[in-house]
């Protein structure tokens, strides 16, 4: 076992979390990659969906919805406009975002911004994916 | 000699004005607690933010890899954001950053530059527009529930309005929350970005941290940028927001000290005619007696 890996994931509004862990797993835009203590400098563009950690024995979930991460010197931090841990998600909202995303896709009209409507959506089905697998 | 009952309910009046201000001292030092809290929890992102930029611009052959980092051919079209409260009752607050805001537009205008405006809050959106710059579009009632979002639909605005060409050149025009008793205008300059805040000091000591770019630099670059500028952007209103509180906190606390003032000194005029009153009435009496005795 080398030096412990250090995750921390910070959004605009707050640092949503900060622990020593063993093992993460993120979303990355090419594909989903794995980081484990002594990983290579990496700097990563990330799609919406969800960041495993492993914390002892426990393993953790968490969502982010986009953003960046940054492995250097055994610290991985991952930059987020929005994200959760898997027990803060908001069931009820994400579920009314989902309706509203589909019912905007369906009938589009001129004024609906059909690129972020579809970026709502995928939002939505990742964090409810993400509570249902609990 | 102003009449006794004048007196009295002047002073009731300043009494209740002072109840007021110092209510509204309460509320913005409530308030100034939340906004520096929000300042608080944004800064470990905005810094990271600020690391990965450096790792990315410090690279050799970025600086200029980006359209967002580009100079236009020409600097015609200028872009000021300006930041200001909703409300008044906050000192000189507002005057001085909508001061310095016409005056960066003077500035701009006198290199054959034009301005547009875009503003955030009431104030400064009412001085442009009894001013002769054009405004682009104003934004108000929002600096009380400021939120990420508002600054990603702003700066995303005005990226896009940088890349078509349709403005050249743009600077926010905010206050800079550096103490409880000082805030302080300031101008920044958001785009095009200058490189040169990436690349400096960064070229020597990291030679071994060889990043992985996951697509490649150009592409995170690309997707790093906007997210910057739209995190300055929400860092001018945040501060705006804790420095419009922490004014009118200064603001109320004089206030309330003024009226404290003026309630004392109409209380000594109030005794002064209310003793004049009862000599009067002492001389009329006496000499009235001495009438008497004739």
């Amino acid at each position: 076992m080398t030096k412990p890996l250090h995750l921390e994931i910070v959004t605009p509004e707050k640092v949503v979390v900060n622990e020593t862990v063993s093992y993460v797993a993120g979303p990355g835009i090419l594909g989903e990659f794995g980081v484990l203590p002594g990983h290579l400098p990496l700097l990563s563009a990330l799609v919406p969906g969800k960041v495993t950690y492993q914390v002892g024995d426990k393993r953790k979930y968490a969502f982010v919805g986009g953003g960046f991460a940054e492995v250097a010197d055994n610290k991985i931090s991952i930059l987020a406009e929005s994200a959760e841990q898997l027990e803060d998600i908001d069931v009820e909202r994400a579920r009314r975002a989902y309706e509203r995303a589909r019912k905007r896709l369906s009938a589009p009209t001129p004024d609906i911004d059909i690129v972020r409507a579809e970026a709502a959506l995928n939002r939505a089905i990742q964090r409810l994916n993400l509570v249902a697998m609990k | 000699m102003p009449s006794l009952k004048n007196v009295k309910t002047k002073i009731a009046g300043v009494k209740k004005t002072k109840q007021i201000t110092k209510a509204m001292n309460m509320v913005a030092s409530a308030k100034l607690r939340g906004a520096q809290l929000k300042i608080e929890h944004f800064r470990p992102y905005a810094e990271k933010f600020y690391e990965m930029l450096q790792q990315l611009v410090g690279k050799e052959g970025m600086g200029s890899a980006h359209p967002l980092l580009a100079e236009h051919a020409t600097r015609k079209r200028c872009g000021i954001v300006l930041a200001t409260s909703d409300r008044g009752l906050c000192g000189s607050f507002n005057v001085n950053i909508i001061a310095a805001a016409l005056r960066v537009a003077a500035e701009k205008t006198s290199l054959g530059q034009d301005v547009v405006f875009y503003c955030v809050g009431k104030k400064g959106r009412d001085a442009v527009l009894k001013s002769d710059y054009a405004l682009a579009e104003g934004f108000s009632a929002l600096l009380g529930k400021l939120d990420f979002n508002l600054a990603h639909s702003l700066g995303t605005r005005l990226i896009s309005q940088f890349l078509n060409e349709d403005l050249d050149e743009i600077v926010v025009v905010y206050s800079e929350f550096v103490s409880l008793a000082r805030q302080v205008p300031k101008t920044l300059q958001i785009l095009p970005m200058e490189p040169a805040t990436g690349a400096a000091g960064k070229s020597a000591d990291d030679e071994p941290d060889e990043y992985i770019f996951e697509p490649d630099a150009v592409s995170i670059l690309a997707e790093v940028l906007p997210r910057f500028i739209n995190a300055q952007v929400y860092r001018a209103l945040l501060d705006t927001s804790a420095s419009e509180h922490a004014a009118r906190m200064t603001a109320m606390d004089n206030a309330t000290r003024n009226c404290d003032d003026m309630a004392a000194s109409l209380t000594l005029l109030f005794n002064k005619t209310r003793q004049a009153a009862i000599t009067r009435d002492l001389m009329d009496i006496v000499g009235g007696a001495e009438a008497l005795k004739g």
